[in-house]
């Protein structure tokens, strides 16, 4: 038996649409509104993750950090004489003959401090360190030179300096080759590090001054620390895949040196970025998600005011419906076309919606200076999700329009 | 073509049961021409709708060309109209957003015609009732005579087998009553069996048979 055919049930239902455009139009901006916020929020929330994820490998990904920890020992007394030793000179070199694959092995110590020069004073952190510091935190040297294991052996007072802290001091000058005193005590500049910028967490990253590590023990952090004592020993592992066997190996390692018994919390802990980077990565994660179900519920909000105005039409136009049904129309065909209706409104506003979603996100990651990211699921999942939403908050007023009786539709005035 | 036998319909209206047809026996035969008289409420609305098959009746039997309409589901039902009747109201029922010829293309539409036949067709109906000029027009660029022309033609559409009409002069103006009404004698003389249903003596004279309804009943049937 010939039917209807479904073309022209759709022409019907985009008929009535394009017949009151700015009710067709405020109807659908609850839609526009739902599926620009969600696909916005995704947007954003991904390019936080990348920038997160770009900023953490830009500090090396390979990179192990291994810091002095209190145990809790059985006495509750903490830190007291014999635990908790610290690291020292030892344990660094004991990783760097010991463990394979630790490329660059780098113990350092580090305290803020007040540092002038010309007359000019700024307050940064130093850190006393081993050349391969360099190696292990991926920092290069702009102009002048590195100190070597030759000048950290002559216990040389020398510095490379930050370029933050040399253009504090300086302005734009040279720096190479001048005395700058820390905490009083002469040092010379013989190099300037390359900029990295700011941090994902807004910290200047060029505000520091690296020099030997034994001369900054012995001059600028003086009686308050052991002579070989270290506060953090940074050890970069020869590739990604090497940094949980290096990292083992190292915890091992130190509860020998350290002659922990087997039980005992260790008196160290060793962290690598690959981990602080997935807890990162999923704290935003949980973050955008949360984002994108708050902005999920104004795309429900939109289904309600498109179910609203489907039953106003379904009111309006019951003459209609009892005509189409007198002439032939079969309850199915009614309830197609006024399902459709909804449907078309909803994916309507859910590509508009769509498009000021990826522009709003462009935008915004233009002007925070953010990477723009969506990813490639957004698109199909926007369509979708708007047009289950038509379909859901649709079906109601269709199946009231289908269940009419003609004789009482075409009767009504 | 068509046999009433004992047809009765009954509403509930809240505690109380009305009777609105009264095991009414009918016969129509092909290319009749039937009036159905009666003041309102005297049943005649009622026998039209289920005629028509836009209501099922509570008693009795409807045969339609040996077919028992009283049993056919909901879609049967759909087809039937769409197929077998006419339809033309006292408020012409046209759809205000379509133009004339796309009015008149409906039926077909819901028959599943192609595009190119059943604007053929429609345009060709348009020109039989006078209005091969006004084809691209709404119903608000009509006079009412034009709209129930445009009505008249789409109730022709599915080429049916019995044309309904419920006071398809009610609203009109007295000369274009007249006009209508000469235009349902034409489509008689062609063969299209036609059931007018009204309350003014002066149409009923129209047709070659009238019947007049009183309660639900038939009170008189007479030919001329």
């Amino acid at each position: 038996m010939s039917g209807v055919s479904p073309a022209e049930i759709i022409r019907f239902a985009t008929g009535a649409i394009i017949a009151h455009p700015l009710r067709s139009g405020l109807t659908s901006l609850g839609v526009v509104i739902g599926v620009a916020s969600v696909v916005m929020m995704t947007s954003i929330g991904m390019g936080a993750q990348r920038q997160v994820t770009d900023t953490i490998s830009g500090l090396g990904s390979n990179l192990i950090i291994v810091s002095p920890k209190q145990p809790r020992n059985s006495g509750g007394v903490m830190g007291g004489a014999g635990a908790g030793e610290g690291l020292t000179d030892g344990d660094a070199e004991a990783i760097r003959r010991q463990v394979d694959g630790a490329v660059a092995v780098a113990p350092s110590v580090g305290g803020m401090a007040q540092v002038t020069a010309d007359g000019a004073n700024w307050s940064t952190t130093i850190y006393g360190v081993s050349p391969e510091y360099l190696e292990a935190r991926d920092l290069t040297v702009a102009s002048g030179r590195m100190f070597d294991d030759r000048d950290a052996r002559q216990g040389r007072k020398v510095a490379v300096l930050g370029p933050t802290v040399v253009t504090q001091l300086w302005g734009e000058a040279d720096p190479i080759g001048k005395r700058i005193r820390i905490r009083g005590a002469p040092f010379e500049v013989i190099g300037v590090l390359g900029s990295k910028g700011q941090s994902s967490f807004g910290r200047d990253q060029d505000d520091l001054i690296l020099s030997p590590l034994e001369s900054v023990r012995s001059r600028v952090i003086g009686r308050r620390i052991k002579a070989d004592s270290v506060q953090t020993i940074f050890v970069k592992a020869e590739s990604e895949e090497a940094v949980s066997a290096v990292q083992e190996n190292i915890d091992t390692l130190l509860r020998t040196e350290h002659r922990i018994p087997q039980g005992e919390d260790d008196d160290f802990e060793t962290q690598n970025l690959a981990s602080i980077l997935d807890a990162s990565k999923a704290a935003i994660g949980a973050f955008t998600v949360l984002l994108a179900a708050i902005a999920g519920i104004s795309l429900v909000v939109g289904g309600v005011g498109i179910m609203n105005i489907m039953l106003v039409a379904v009111t309006e136009r019951t003459r209609e419906i009892g005509l189409r049904m007198a002439l032939g129309a079969r309850r199915r065909d009614v309830l197609t076309q006024f399902a459709l209706e909804s449907v078309a409104l909803s994916l309507v506003g859910g590509l508009i919606g769509l498009a000021i979603g990826l522009l709003g996100a462009a935008g915004i990651s233009a002007v925070a200076n953010w990477p723009f990211a969506l990813p490639a699921w957004a698109i199909p999942v926007a369509l979708g999700f708007s047009s289950l939403v038509g379909l859901v908050f649709g079906a109601y007023p269709a199946w009231r329009a289908a269940r009419l009786d003609p004789i009482e539709a075409l009767r009504r005035e | 073509m068509i046999q009433i036998e004992d047809l009765t319909k009954t509403y509930v209206m809240g505690e109380e049961t009305v009777t609105a047809l009264d095991s009414v026996s009918l016969t129509i035969a092909r290319g009749e021409s039937i009036a159905i008289i009666g003041p309102s409420g005297s049943g005649k609305s009622t026998l039209m709708n289920l005629l028509g098959g836009l209501d099922r009746p509570s008693g009795g039997r409807y045969r339609f060309e040996g077919e028992e309409v009283a049993r056919f589901s909901d879609d049967q039902l759909a087809d039937f109209r769409n197929r077998r009747i006419g339809f033309v109201f006292q408020s012409f029922q046209l759809l205000p957003r379509l133009s004339a010829l796309q009015n008149v293309e409906l039926p077909m539409i819901y028959g599943g015609q192609p595009p190119r036949v059943r604007r053929e067709r429609a345009a060709e109906l348009l020109e039989r009732v006078g209005l091969g000029s006004r084809m691209g027009h709404r119903p608000n660029q009509l006079s009412g005579g034009q709209q129930q022309r445009v009505a008249i033609a789409r109730s022709l559409a599915n080429r049916p087998d019995l044309l309904l009409a419920d006071e398809p002069t009610g609203a009109l103006d007295s000369a274009t009553g007249v006009e209508v009404l000469s235009l349902f004698q034409k489509l008689n003389t062609e063969g299209l069996t036609i059931v007018l249903v009204t309350h003014d003596r002066g149409v009923a004279n129209a047709a070659r048979r009238r019947i007049a309804f009183r309660d639900g009943r038939v009170t008189e049937d007479e030919r001329s």
